[in-house]
């Protein structure tokens, strides 16, 4: 008895590393042309390839790397404005744990301290549409996490080896991977009116806020805006009926 | 390696985790009150949506909804895939051959 809920343990186990595996490949794939491009812009920005390749492993946030590197380049060093930069340019991941606080709170401590490390845009969308198509599950999570680390890891060092040898990988079109699944992430959420709404208000605001504001801050304000318009929405709903 | 840079890159491992597990951190003393709750629930629709909208419509910086915008004409397509077949590889598939060609082109 005991054996078997063992092995059925082990089953589960292996089902949800095999599903993450699954379907966070077509994402990766979509994250190798951002690495390959940050190793090559490490080198084009007078950083060494060492540089270039530590700032992967214990930065690990593409947008703010892409942002840091620019400014190194340019030769902006100055501490504080690039903490303050890289600041501004992750404070949607602050939205995206409060979104995972109610089933992450739950777990031992050292586990959520290590499984923040690796919160990116990609990880969240893959945990959260787990959440909405079965429930959430730790092993979905840590799986899709260190894929897409070791990936980003891997992709930055082939940049930074290739630097010299290949054209930058973006003006391919590869970067139209991102979207493309994040798209098959949404569409499923969109099935009811509140949700519709949001779609609708985040698309407006992040248009405009992207032609008028710097950086990523278009992200938090059409999200912020967007989600709490939803919430409202939602508290009207549950007074009606 | 350059201290100078060592020292960024130390700095800005330290705020993107911040960043990362500030809200865990906070919650994890009291809880997710049910107000927050409550807009939570409409934050991946609203974050994946100003993810995707933006790289559609403004590929290069400007707004630029026209034939010529390929990330539009492929988003277009990647979403009519993605509503009928709710699969990642047949969507990842046809979006990137259609924006493949028109790269082409």
């Amino acid at each position: 008895m005991l054996l078997s809920n063992l092995l059925s343990g082990k089953n589960e186990l292996a089902e949800e590393v095999w599903v993450a595996l699954r379907e966070c490949t077509p994402v990766v794939l979509g994250v190798v042309p951002f690495g390959i491009t940050c190793g090559i812009m490490g080198l084009t920005a007078k950083m060494s390839g060492i540089e270039t390749i530590l700032m992967s492993v214990f930065v690990f946030a593409g947008a703010s790397q892409f942002i840091g590197i620019t400014m190194l380049g340019a030769g902006i060093t100055g501490w504080g404005i690039l903490m303050l930069t890289t600041l501004l340019v992750n404070l949607r991941h602050l939205i995206m744990g409060s979104s995972l606080a109610p089933y992450m709170v739950r777990l031992p401590f050292p586990l959520q301290a290590f499984m923040a490390f690796f919160l990116t845009d990609e990880a969240y969308a893959l945990t959260i549409s787990r959440i909405h198509k079965t429930r959430y599950s730790v092993p979905y999570q840590l799986t899709v996490s260190i894929v897409l680390y070791l990936v980003w890891v891997l992709a930055t060092i082939t940049g930074v080896v290739l630097g010299g040898y290949i054209s930058d990988p973006l003006t391919w079109g590869l970067d139209f991977a991102m979207p493309a699944t994040f798209l098959v992430l949404l569409i499923p959420l969109l099935a009811d009116r509140i949700s519709l709404i949001v779609f609708a208000i985040a698309a407006v605001v992040s248009v405009i806020a992207a032609l008028y504001l710097p950086g990523k801050w278009y992200i938090i304000i059409a999200c912020l805006i967007a989600s709490l318009i939803g919430g409202l929405l939602e508290e009207d709903s549950e007074h009606a009926q | 390696m350059r201290s100078e840079v060592f020292y960024i890159i130390i700095g800005m491992t330290l705020v993107t985790y911040f960043t990362r597990f500030g809200a865990l951190a906070l919650f994890r003393f009291t809880g997710v009150p049910i107000w927050l709750n409550r807009w939570l629930k409409y934050v991946p629709v609203a974050i994946l949506t100003s993810l995707i909208v933006p790289l559609l419509l403004l590929p290069k910086g400007y707004l630029d909804i026209s034939l010529h915008n390929d990330y539009l004409i492929a988003g277009i397509v990647a979403a009519f895939v993605a509503y009928k077949s709710r699969n990642i590889i047949a969507t990842l598939g046809l979006g990137m051959s259609v924006m493949f060609v028109l790269k082409l082109l």
